[in-house]
């Protein structure tokens, strides 16, 4: 997600809380319950994204479970606080959701302090601003927080360093940390960091500038793997989901939405409904009003005592529903009005040199439309949360906690607090392990329901998603249309390059009327064009949305660098050259982009960290030809093909190379993926390894399959039956993940391995039977050849 | 029958009943334990009652239809999909879940699970490792395509590789 988005959920949160503020005429008696307590704000840096909480005290546990504050333990930082028994105990702040990072964080924090791996707990933060951003996606985790983690140890460090200096009468200069101790130079004197922790507590806390990193050459935890935390209770089904949490007295509530985004339900008869042993309320939700933002979407939910009951009960409802405007909607005719869009001019984000009259005066010009469809998250683990409000004998909220897989707490209290009446830093969130959220569960509309249906029912209560809710009541990813255009010299390089984009923006989802690619939509692929041709035009075209449209899992590179990089192939094959020099030539020369000129944002990253480096985009296209065996390939017989493609996203560099083996009949086997990444400073390289995999894997899912249409407004596709999703047979039967060793800043990972995948395929089964697809999924195509 | 054949077989069966049979099973045999079960009807999903009714989260939740295995349990040894399974049919037959796969994680395939870090979100992986607990004990030995076809289930966070390895290894193991 790209800074710009935050600051547009910021803009819509506080229209949200305007609107509540207004129909809430009573004022709320809110008893705060001062989790927080004992916090020392004073000297606290809130700088965006960047929390460094200092000289907090007791604060460190608070922030996960008040319940379990030991006012024994030192805590210098919100991060990290450290028992009399030695204990660690790091905060992780971001939710995990298959990427590690409960386990990457912590280990970045604890390398810095030296600690004793098995000596470090984790634990889960609730919601809290103070914490910095928790919205965990946009591949930023590590990024943001690197040197957050990397001061919150140094700091303790520090301090125990002098604590020992104190107690030894020595200078600190001639103290060190070492694996759990804090050792003197030059005499054999250690003493545990639990044995430090009174002195350490009296101490002032240092300013970050006064601290001492340790160097690169002495990382013992970074770079290095270990287990994540979780692995035991996964493996025995013990972990806890959204799905699984449970609070005392809950009910458990599925709820039928209405099939048309914005429509409402007319009447409804629950008598049926009723009837269903375990069946305990039917509640109808308030109506969605104005932009979808994270709202709930209205309906009739039913609460039973158990979660089947509940979906029978569902089932048996009796409802009229008023579908509203949405249902004119039809996605397979708006994709033609998309194409129709491109192929017209529209608004130009970068421009350079002149590509229309260079095009128009051009001995040869070639171009091509590209098209995805609208895709399904379909997170393993459908949306889940559970709520339980309190409210006075008026019907006043005085107390509020969700418990939820959510991928950002933050935006949780920013959504139920003005639904509930009360200030959103009243809502206590406690966060779960998601089963996966690929953007979904950054969009915190079920736990809004869950709070709704608790208020009204004075007991906690469970809202779980079916699959068929989870797929047809998404934020969908927007359906597209690009048009690439290029005239060509003699030699077939490129002369002029237009390119024209258009689907339904993110921004439609929090302001209504937003009808038109954002620019830090179009820079996810579209204006962040790297290639180097002297005259460049990049286009948006308008798009209303019709359904809610959100982010999923590399947003705009999906159809974006489809595009690009199929059109990059398509160009090298009409000039007869191997597709690896031609692309190498495009890129031109090392170089770094210059972002002021092209006008892009780079996710708000400095160019001095993150650069666009396109030495280092080349370098990953090289590395993963060479893995491949790129320059064999001539010799794969016909039905066989490698395609290869690259591109920069989420401040990462990917290469792919792929090898397919199309069958006669058109049978599509996968039989081979590298994939060089470059993603600067890597924390746990073999969860780098993994997501770029699993990367490879969602790339096969999205390309082979993945398909939403809409018919009257509503979605047809509601299962994995219908919304196929890739299993073992169908993805690729070998995965290559390189990873290049750089010591450059961290960059994004989870998102990165999506936007050179599908091009690369599509590349490959070009190469392998000469035929060209160029609009997603391949199951609309025939792929027979003879 | 293969698996998914089962599967299937479980489907049509369970499709032909009635969806509202409320004769109430007093007891269930899960895990080596008779557990009561108050007031369920027995055509709810054996998987509900497992984790609403019984407190066995560990079986999850995916699709509903047979489709993501994610509910995957054995039915006196054999694998079966537990959100198609009505309670009523499990008579007395022995139900395991992951709860009772080990008692701490040690079965050959949790433990290859483990040395591969086989886990993304986890979500799926239970009912990967009761598919693959099942598989394995009725062929030690199985080939790549075997594999395959045995392990159906879906994993959203793309744990194929990673899986096909732990299955090789833990069938080294369960060889031995
Ligand atoms: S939940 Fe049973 S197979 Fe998906
Ligand atoms: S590990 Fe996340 S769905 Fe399989």
């Amino acid at each position: 997600m790209s800074n710009s988005l935050r600051e547009l959920i910021d803009q819509s949160r506080k229209a949200t809380e305007i609107i509540a503020d207004e129909s809430n005429q009573s004022t709320p008696n809110f008893s705060r319950r001062n989790f927080l307590a004992g916090v020392s704000t004073g000297s606290l840096v809130l700088m965006g994204k960047v929390a460094s909480g200092r000289n907090s005290s007791e604060s460190n546990l608070a922030l996960a479970n008040p319940s379990k504050v030991s006012a024994a333990s030192f805590a210098p930082d919100l991060f990290v606080s450290i028992d009399s028994d030695g204990t660690v105990n790091a905060l992780v702040h971001r939710s995990e959701m298959g990427t590690g990072i409960r386990t990457s964080l912590p280990r970045v924090l604890a390398d810095e302090l030296e600690v004793d791996w098995e000596r470090v707990k984790i634990h889960q933060a609730k919601g809290d601003k103070k914490l910095g951003d928790q919205n965990t996606d946009g591949s930023n985790s590590i990024r943001f927080f690197f040197k957050t983690m990397r001061i919150a140890g140094a700091t303790a460090r520090t301090m125990l360093e002098k604590a020992a200096a104190i107690k030894w009468s020595v200078d600190a200069a001639t103290c060190y940390a070492e694996n759990h101790q804090i050792k003197h130079m030059g005499s054999n004197k250690s003493i545990d960091f639990g044995e430090l922790v009174e002195t350490a507590k009296s101490l002032d806390v240092p300013t970050p500038d006064s601290l001492k990193l340790k160097p690169r050459s002495k990382w013992k935890f970074i770079g290095k793997d270990a287990p994540i935390t979780d692995m035991k209770e996964i493996l025995t089904g013990k972990a806890v989901f959204g799905i699984d949490a449970r609070m005392e007295n809950q009910l458990f509530a599925v709820i039928a939405r209405p099939p048309v985004v914005g429509g409402t339900v007319k009447s409804f008869d629950a008598t049926q409904a009723k009837t269903i042993p375990g069946v305990v309320e039917v509640i109808e939700l308030p109506r969605f009003k104005g932009a979808p933002m994270f709202q709930q979407l209205g309906g009739v939910a039913v609460c039973a005592n158990s979660t089947w009951a509940a979906w029978q009960g569902r089932d048996a409802l009796e409802i009229e529903w008023e579908a509203g405007e949405n249902e004119t909607y039809n996605s397979k005719e708006f994709a033609k009005e998309l194409k129709a869009t491109v192929n017209k001019p529209g608004v130009a984000m970068r421009s350079e040199g002149d590509a229309k009259s260079v095009i128009k005066n051009a001995r040869k010009v070639i171009s091509a439309d590209y098209s995805v469809p609208h895709l399904s998250h379909a997170p393993m683990e459908p949306t889940c949360a559970v709520a339980d409000v309190k409210t006075d004998a008026v019907g006043r909220v005085t107390s509020c906690h969700v418990l939820a897989a959510t991928q950002n707490p933050q935006a949780v209290q920013q959504a139920v607090g003005p639904a509930m009446g009360v200030p959103n830093d009243d809502v206590l969130v406690n966060v779960t392990l998601l089963g996966s959220g690929f953007g979904r569960k950054s969009k915190p509309d079920y736990c809004v329901e869950a709070a709704l249906l608790s208020r009204q029912l004075k007991r906690p209560v469970h809202v779980t998603w079916t699959r068929e809710d989870d797929i047809k009541h998404d934020y969908y990813h927007a359906i597209s249309a690009i048009h690439c255009e290029a005239s060509v010299d003699d030699t077939g390089k490129p002369t002029a390059w237009l390119q024209r984009v258009a689907y339904p923006s993110i921004g439609s989802t929090f302001a209504l009327g937003s009808d038109t690619p954002a620019s830090w939509e179009a820079e996810m692929g579209h204006t962040d064009l790297p290639y180097s041709v002297p005259n460049l035009q990049l286009e948006v075209g308008k798009a209303k949305s019709h359904v809610r449209t959100g982010w999923l899992r590399a947003v705009c590179h999906i159809q974006q660098n489809f595009a690009v990089a199929s059109f990059a192939d398509e160009l090298a094959v009409a000039a007869g050259r191997d597709q690896l020099e031609f692309l190498l030539d495009l890129l031109g020369k090392d170089r770094k982009i210059d972002l002021k000129a092209a006008k892009l944002a780079n996710r708000g990253a400095s160019p001095i960290e993150h650069p666009y480096d396109i030495e280092r985009l080349k370098n990953v296209l090289r590395r993963v030809a060479n893995n491949s065996n790129w320059v064999d390939r001539k010799s794969l017989p016909k039905g066989q093909g490698m395609g290869i493609a690259c591109c920069r996203s989420f401040l990462g560099y990917t290469g792919h190379v792929i090898q397919v083996d199309v069958k006669k009949d058109g049978k599509l086997d996968i039989s081979k993926v590298w994939c060089s990444i470059d993603s600067g400073t890597i924390v746990s390289p073999d969860r780098v390894h993994s997501q770029v995999e699993g990367a490879a894997i969602m790339g096969t899912s999205q390309a082979r399959y993945g398909e939403i249409t809409f018919k009257n407004g509503r979605a047809v596709q509601s299962n994995y039956d219908d919304y196929k999703v890739a299993r073992m047979s169908d993805s690729p039967k070998e995965i290559f993940v390189d990873v290049v060793e750089s010591s450059a800043a961290p960059a994004g990972v989870g998102e990165t391995g999506i936007g050179s995948f599908a091009p690369a395929l599509c590349n490959a089964i070009y190469a392998a039977i000469g035929k060209r697809f160029r609009d997603l999924p391949l199951k609309n195509h025939d792929l027979s050849w003879s | 029958m293969t698996l998914r054949a089962t599967v299937v077989a479980i489907q049509n069966l369970t499709a032909s009943k009635s969806m509202h049979r409320y004769s109430v099973m007093a007891t269930i045999n899960v895990n080596g334990k008779v557990l009561e079960l108050k007031d369920v009807p027995d055509s709810t999903p054996l998987l509900w009652v497992l984790r609403d009714h019984l407190g066995l989260t560990g079986t999850k939740y995916g699709c509903g239809v047979s489709e993501c295995g994610a509910c995957t349990v054995h039915v006196d040894g054999e694998a079966i999909q537990s959100c198609i399974t009505e309670v009523g049919d499990i008579g007395e037959a022995n139900v395991v879940t992951i709860e009772g796969l080990s008692e701490d994680g040690s079965h050959p395939v949790q433990k290859a699970w483990a040395e591969h870090n086989v886990p993304q979100c986890g979500y799926c992986q239970v009912g990967q490792m009761m598919t693959a607990a099942a598989l394995l004990k009725e062929n030690n030995d199985p080939s790549d395509e075997e594999i395959e076809e045995g392990m159906w289930n879906i994993c959203r966070c793309g744990t194929y590789p990673r899986i096909r390895e732990a299955v090789k290894a833990a069938a080294k193991e369960m060889k031995k």
